[in-house]
């Protein structure tokens, strides 16, 4: 194995991607925007899951499959909450969550 | 993977993972979302997970982004820029965000990971497609199933969701 890359490097790469995404969360308004910061967290934690079953427990695949249902999850999350925005901003002609804070009719 | 190939891949996504949290043209911030995906599966095709990078291609760079760019399409005004965050808000977010990293790489950093050496990885297709349809030892058959039923059921709820609320 010539690998010169430890779990380390992967962890902080995945590290420094989930905290980007936390700042886009906190900092963006649209909606859309926020739902692309989560995406990025999603997608740090994957990197995460991958590097652990690559370095620390290669002899089976758990990482691998975590990292698969991720992206399942992922994806169904995306259609509902687009699906709720198209509604919302149908109802509203806006997706600012500042100005999104009624849930009644 | 050699260290060049990682560090390369590395700074692509990290470029483009604060371009897409910063960027104040909203298309584009779908388009850069759209590279760091990239970047990622080639991290997964470096570490010999051809299956999971297939997937990641398919599902997200394929699926995903291109019903968000959808979306942005109805929902956004493509020519106007989102407004500027307020500069409070950037100060309090970045400290937050600048802490909770310091603090979870330092601790990557001290940690001691075991070194592994004697065991090699298997991903071919065929013992991940044996792994993911077994019901012993580290087989993942039910929570295979259970997406299964997820996604028929984000389907429904989607649809019931986004149609016209007053077509009976």
């Amino acid at each position: 194995m010539e690998t010169g890359v430890s779990i380390q490097h992967f962890m902080v790469l995945s590290t420094l991607m989930f905290f980007i995404g936390v700042y886009g969360f906190l900092t963006r308004k649209n909606l859309i925007t926020i739902l692309l910061s989560v995406e990025l967290i999603l997608n740090s934690v994957n990197i995460n899951f991958v590097a652990f079953n690559k370095f620390l427990y290669p002899e089976n695949l758990g990482g691998h499959f975590f990292a698969m249902f991720v992206i399942a999850v992922a994806a169904t999350e995306v259609s509902v909450a687009i699906a709720i925005i198209i509604s919302l901003y149908r109802k509203l002609k806006m997706i600012d969550v500042e100005n999104v804070n009624e849930m009644k009719y | 993977m050699s260290e060049t190939v990682f560090y390369i891949l590395s700074g692509f996504i990290l470029v483009f993972s604060i371009l897409t949290v910063t960027s104040r043209k909203i298309l584009r911030t779908a388009v850069y979302l759209l590279f760091v995906l990239l970047g990622t599966c080639g991290i997964y095709f470096a570490m010999d997970f051809n299956f999971l990078a297939a997937v990641q291609l398919t599902v997200y760079a394929g699926g995903i982004v291109v019903i968000i760019i959808f979306s942005i399409m109805l929902t956004s005004d493509l020519q106007d820029k989102l407004e500027a965050v307020q500069f409070r808000k950037i100060f309090f977010s970045l400290l937050a965000v600048l802490i909770g990293a310091a603090v979870c790489i330092t601790t990557i950093l001290n940690h001691s990971f075991p070194q592994i050496t004697d065991k090699v990885l298997d991903s071919s297709m065929r013992t991940i497609g044996l792994r993911l349809l077994s019901y012993n030892e580290g087989g993942f058959v039910l929570p295979f199933e259970i997406i299964s039923i997820l996604l028929l059921a984000a389907i429904i709820g989607s649809i019931i969701i986004a149609k016209k609320a007053d077509s009976n």
